[in-house]
């Protein structure tokens, strides 16, 4: 009973000197607002550069080109060997005559090209197939195995060793733009977190002389804490929801390709008529936005709370610290 | 009912605010404790609050050693003393009546108890119609009179005053003795802490007398003399 009631005063006070506090109060959200939108921007930053690392990713490939005198079944022999290993995502097999419908279709404005194959009369171009693997950087050990699979006599060429620098190259993009990612979120996290923080601790410490004044009348520590927790909450609440909405409305413009509103950001990245999605190469974050809003939303109101209640109970210790 | 025992508080070697002060104070007894700025007045009221600790010598509240309780004991015992200060202490950001409803739902009171008590210190102190004042909107002799009404509505067993008067003209420091002393008749003892001369000469009560940290003087019906 003394508890519920002690919980019940708790939350009413804690409503009471939110509403009391007023400027305090704004600043506090306001800031805790501009740390949710940190979190929330690295978030959907990591959500675009994941999908754009991925769409890269999935560009390249290993083709391995046979002789046209090549016979099919050793060709398909090779194809179901290759799909066995585990690093394959897929094997696209494209037969000659494919290849040469394919040649043929992009070359069809060039005469010359198509005169000349007319003249031949038979294909001249051999069948490939187009490996994909699961991870860019598997490609090196399928293109060991491709080697290793002593098939000169069919095999006119792996493209592998053609386009290593380039595969090569990506992998090391994708790895350090991780790297470099998690590194500027924890970093921009920590910073926002402290920034929060020390916002929280200085509106307690407004409220210094006043915890004293509690615990000269013989209020528990506990009843003191009460309500700067359940204010740290009422931040956290108000905060996720102006971040939400600050989101929708940003998210949505770039959806509707209407960023270029933003008269003086758009020189800058020079995305006047473009939306995220064709910006970026990646998913529409605005879709990924609505679709995953119950997420996001859960996300943005743990890292809120959280922080509200904790640097309410960081703060406060010191006060409440016995002699 | 209150038992200070050789009490020493030494801050530094040149400052000793305190030095082997021993007196007990009777139930219901009314107790003046006078002296210049800096005589340990002050001082000797914080440690019967347990707010600082003494560096030599015991201070008991009836049995309890005042600097054994238990931190998480500490609120339970202040709730039995009210506590009054020259800066008045008031919470800011809550009216009169919310200041002195908090002590008693710190104190884990009743809605209904609550209700019932609060306006009664309010009519005791004079102050019925400014209950919904914030402590910004009253004068300073409201404001001491509205502490009063929060040290009390727990009917504590002791009244600790210091320097209540120093802010107030001379009504309203008559005004708020007053007070004390129909709270002391109604009961409950009452340790006054002053410097203010008047104050003493009227009460005609028992008076200690601090000098630099040490008891010079303890009489039965005191006058102010240094």
């Amino acid at each position: 009973m003394a508890i519920v009631v002690q919980f019940k005063r708790n939350i009413k006070q804690g409503f009471i000197n939110f509403w009391r506090n007023g400027w305090v109060s704004l600043a506090t959200v306001l800031v805790m607002v501009l740390t949710l939108f940190v979190f929330g921007s690295l978030f959907f930053s990591n959500v675009l550069l994941t999908s754009a690392l991925k769409n890269l990713g999935d560009k390249v490939d290993i083709s391995v080109y046979f002789k046209s005198t090549a016979p099919e079944e050793e060709i398909l022999a090779m194809k179901s060997s290759v799909e066995k290993l585990s690093e394959v995502k897929s094997v696209n097999y494209v037969t000659r005559d494919q290849a040469l419908e394919n040649f043929k279709e992009r070359h069809k404005e060039n005469a010359l090209i198509t005169q000349s194959l007319e003249e031949l009369g038979s294909n001249p171009l051999g069948a490939s197939i187009n490996i994909t693997a699961k991870d860019p950087s598997q490609y090196e050990s399928i293109s060991k195995f491709l080697e290793s699979q002593n098939n000169q006599s069919i095999v006119d060429e792996i493209n592998y060793k053609k386009n290593q620098v380039v595969i090569d190259g990506i992998n090391s993009m994708i790895q350090s733009s991780r790297a470099s990612g998690l590194t500027s979120t924890i970093v921009l996290a920590i910073i926002a977190t402290l920034v929060a923080f020390n916002t929280i601790r200085l509106a307690i410490y407004t409220s210094r002389d006043e915890i004293s004044v509690m615990r000269l009348v013989g209020a528990t520590n506990n009843y003191i804490r009460g309500p700067f927790i359940v204010e740290g909450v009422i931040h956290g609440i108000l905060a996720t929801a102006a971040a939400m909405a600050i989101f929708w409305v940003l998210l949505w413009l770039g959806h509707e390709q209407l960023l270029f509103l933003f008269v003086p950001l758009s020189p800058v990245f020079n995305v006047s008529g473009v939306s995220t999605s064709q910006f970026f190469g990646g998913p529409d974050l605005f879709v990924y936005f609505l679709s995953n809003i119950i997420w996001i939303t859960l996300m943005l109101l743990a890292v809120g709370i959280v922080l509200g209640v904790i640097s309410s109970l960081i703060a406060t210790r010191r006060y409440l610290r016995e002699k | 009912m209150i038992y200070f025992d050789r009490v020493s508080k030494i801050y530094s070697p040149t400052s000793v605010a305190l030095e082997e002060v021993s007196f007990s104070i009777e139930p219901q007894e009314f107790l003046s404790i006078v002296g210049q700025s800096g005589a340990g007045k002050s001082t000797l009221l914080k440690l019967l609050l347990a707010e600082e600790k003494p560096s030599s010598g015991k201070v008991f509240f009836e049995s309890l050693d005042m600097h054994r309780v238990r931190n998480s004991d500490l609120p339970k015992v202040r709730r039995r003393m009210g506590v009054i200060f020259q800066d008045y202490k008031l919470l800011p950001t809550k009216t009169a009546y919310e200041n002195i409803a908090f002590a008693m739902e710190a104190a884990g009171k009743i809605e209904e108890e609550i209700q019932q008590d609060v306006p009664q210190v309010l009519e005791l102190v004079g102050l019925m119609d400014k209950a919904w004042h914030f402590p910004s909107e009253l004068s300073g002799g409201e404001l001491q009179r509205v502490a009063i009404a929060r040290a009390i509505v727990n009917r504590p067993d002791v009244i600790i005053a210091d320097e209540p008067t120093g802010n107030l003209d001379p009504i309203n420091t008559w005004e708020i003795i007053n007070l004390l002393e129909k709270i002391n008749e109604l009961g409950t003892t009452v340790i006054l802490a002053t410097h203010d001369k008047d104050v003493i000469n009227s009460l005609k009560r028992r008076v200690i007398t601090l000098e630099n940290g040490r008891m010079v003087r303890d009489e039965k019906r005191g006058r102010y003399v240094l």
